[in-house]
């Protein structure tokens, strides 16, 4: 009696563990992909701009009733990550996503000091990740399952250095940027080395640093103002940009100012009023004189939202747009979602000639797309303004 | 010699931030024997009051997009409407935070700071969100140049208006009823309240003069620095609390005057040296001084009373 009381117990536990099993196994029919983004923290613009271009996506994605892959329409739930603007909540937001969420891909994180541990994480648990806005190389270095939609440091350091020698015939650059942070510190690294290939070693004439959080910059712009400097290079983000510009006025600065595609966000101006009229950075896109897709994505966004988007916005969408190409080009799903996973990471490294709205982009099995960089300058609406294209 | 003035100026507008709110931690040592670690974020949150005062006095004194009187009358109302508004805040962080814990252990009135601290961020970022506000530019930016050096009449307010405040807080304390009262109290915590004086009006009076300072600081620091975000008074808190330390604890004269010496470690620190290593070699430099002098400038070895 007591034996079979026993026996009986056992099986009801295991039972009920099972049950409690399935429960947690996720509906194998809905295609989940995580975003994990900085609404919070230092850069919460940022986040804002990229969690509205999803729902904006998503939209249109439950119009169409899914995503079509093999024949079959998979309804698709976004699931938002804050990362608070930090690096061990990224990696901590990316985790969640993957082992509880199930998601096939994660979209972000968008700034470099996020995105390059996410992205270990990310290709440690063979999950695909298309950072949107993550301009460091090591993002995506040696790791076959991150992505990114946009184009990287070491491009975007020539293309500012090659843009102010063949604009402005300038011979001496200073550079100021945060030494504690991996996108400014990488971006003046490339720039400085692309700048001293065309002018000569010691051309840089100024390579001053600050560390995150310093708000006062007046003995660094001193010190670039002595050395003779004709255009400062500042590859900082928007809230920094606008002290900077400011203070160096106000130190008498008189030279250029150019930046890299951290301006390109609609707090810029905000903040940084009059003094950031007629600078110069490279960008992904440019919203005034805008053509097909990227209009009307702008003015959708634009209706719906209050405002122009911001590149981190557009590459969102874009980085959305080759998630759904790169899932219906599976051919069909299995329901196992590692082996699922990985089918998206192959389609995604064959896309060629994506036709998204801030450019053409092509995979040729590594995680970097080709495409080319739009400089902008800030005209005196305070709108970015198309200036020129440069391409690889 | 140009670059060198041009720098004298950078650091004199750096360090009166410095001075300003090292006053607040030095005054409240003076009295409660405690350093409140809250006091970085009280600059933060009147910075944030400036910000509010000063968009209400510019709205109420403009008729259409014109304003109807000048602008330093409502930077003075906004200073003053700030100062006086964290002032009552600094009453209530002494009430509600310091007042029941004042027979604790030191340990944990020191975390109820840090709690005051972190509930004034957190509270910010739950009712403001956490976009990033620019400071308005209440009155025109005017730049200067004399012989290369280049000044604008925002500095000169900055570093004009720290000075006066602190020579107010000099004569406050020197010559009126009730600095000498708060002076009684930091030599003797036991005998004044026999006499009359309540600790419970002395410490609250203190932290309201502290809290003071701290938003007149953080008024100027936006003028300064126009973009004002809820952790602005993390960093600043510190170095402040180190400028306290290495002023003395409970010297008025030292906090001040360890406060621009701060400033002007940091930013002639940067001067000389790549940036990259200011605060390591500017900390280190300070790090040396309290060797060679553990009570600061103007400390004493068993006491921390407040002095002038």
């Amino acid at each position: 009696m007591k034996r079979i009381f026993i026996i009986l117990s056992l099986i009801l536990v295991s039972a009920a563990a099972v049950s409690l099993n399935s429960c947690k196994a996720r509906d194998k029919n809905v295609i989940r992909i995580g975003l994990n983004a900085p609404i919070t923290g230092d850069i919460p613009k940022v986040g804002e701009g990229a969690k509205f271009a999803a729902q904006l996506w998503l939209e249109d994605i439950k119009k169409a009733g899914g995503i079509e892959v093999g024949g079959k329409k998979y309804p698709v739930e976004l699931i938002i990550e804050d990362n608070e603007t930090k690096a061990e909540s990224a990696v901590k937001a990316s985790t969640k996503l993957i082992t509880q969420d199930d998601v096939m891909i994660i979209i972000g994180p968008f700034a470099s000091k996020q995105a390059v541990p996410a992205g270990g994480v990310a290709n440690n648990y063979k999950t695909p990740m298309v950072a949107p806005w993550s301009t460091n190389p090591d993002t995506t270095k040696n790791r076959p399952y991150v992505f990114r939609a946009c184009f990287l440091d070491p491009f975007q350091g020539p293309v500012v250095a090659n843009f102010i020698k063949d604009e402005f015939k300038f011979k001496k650059a200073a550079v100021l940027f945060d030494v504690a942070s991996d996108y400014p510190k990488g971006l003046a690294e490339f720039f400085k080395l692309a700048w001293e290939k065309n002018n000569g070693p010691g051309s840089v004439v100024a390579y001053e640093s600050f560390t995150t959080n310093d708000k006062d910059f007046s003995s660094q712009l001193t010190k670039i103002i002595k050395s003779g400097a004709q255009i400062l290079f500042v590859p900082q983000y928007y809230n920094e940009v606008a002290l900077i510009v400011k203070q160096a006025k106000e130190l008498g600065w008189k030279g250029t100012i150019a930046g890299s595609d951290s301006w390109g966000s609609a707090e810029t101006v905000k903040l940084c009023g009059s003094d950031c009229f007629g600078k110069f950075f490279s960008t992904h896109y440019a919203a005034a004189g805008a053509k097909g897709d990227t209009k009307e994505f702008i003015e959708r966004y634009n209706k719906k939202y209050g405002y122009v988007p911001d590149d981190v916005s557009a590459l969102t969408w874009d980085s959305l747009n080759i998630t759904k190409k790169a899932i219906e080009s599976t051919g069909g799903l299995t329901g196992d979602i590692k082996k699922d996973r990985t089918a998206v990471r192959d389609a995604l490294a064959k896309i060629k000639k994506f036709k998204g709205i801030t450019g053409e982009m092509t995979y040729t099995d590594s995680g970097d797309p080709q495409k080319c960089a739009v400089i902008v300058k800030i005209n005196n609406k305070g709108e970015f303004e198309f200036y020129k294209s440069v391409c690889p | 010699m140009v670059y060198f003035f041009q720098n004298f100026l950078n650091a004199l507008q750096w360090g009166s931030f410095y001075a300003l709110i090292a006053l607040g931690y030095s005054m409240v040592y003076g009295i409660l024997m405690l350093f409140n670690f809250a006091h970085g974020d009280v600059f933060m949150t009147g910075a944030y009051i400036g910000l509010g005062t000063a968009l209400f006095f510019t709205m109420i004194f403009s008729s259409g997009a014109v304003s109807v009187v000048p602008g330093w009358i409502i930077l003075v109302l906004t200073i003053l409407s700030s100062m006086a508004l964290a002032s009552i805040l600094g009453m209530i962080i002494e009430r509600i935070g310091y007042r029941p814990l004042r027979n604790a252990p030191r340990a944990s009135a020191a975390i109820t700071g840090l709690m005051i601290g972190i509930i004034l961020e957190t509270g910010n970022l739950a009712i403001l969100g956490a976009q990033r506000f620019s400071f308005p530019s209440i009155i025109d930016t005017v730049t200067w140049e004399a012989g290369g050096i280049f000044f604008t009449n925002k500095k000169i307010l900055i570093v004009a208006v720290a000075l006066f405040l602190m020579a107010a807080l000099h004569v406050f304390i020197k010559k009126t009823k009730w600095g000498m009262a708060m002076r009684a109290m930091s030599y003797d915590p036991l005998a004044v309240p026999l006499m009359g004086v309540s600790v419970n009006i002395v410490a609250p009076m203190t932290f309201a003069i502290g809290s003071g300072l701290a938003a007149a600081a953080g008024v100027l620091y936006s003028m300064a620095y126009p973009v004002l975000d809820p952790m602005m008074g993390v960093n600043l808190g510190w170095k402040a609390f180190v400028a306290a330390i290495l002023g003395g604890r409970g010297s008025i004269m030292g906090a001040a005057l360890a406060g621009f010496i701060l400033g002007f470690i940091e930013i002639f620190v940067a001067m000389i040296f790549p940036s990259t290593l200011r605060d390591l070699i500017a900390y280190s430099i300070i790090l040396a001084i309290l060797t060679f002098r553990p009570y600061g400038f103007f400390g004493q070895a068993h006491s921390a009373q407040l002095r002038l």
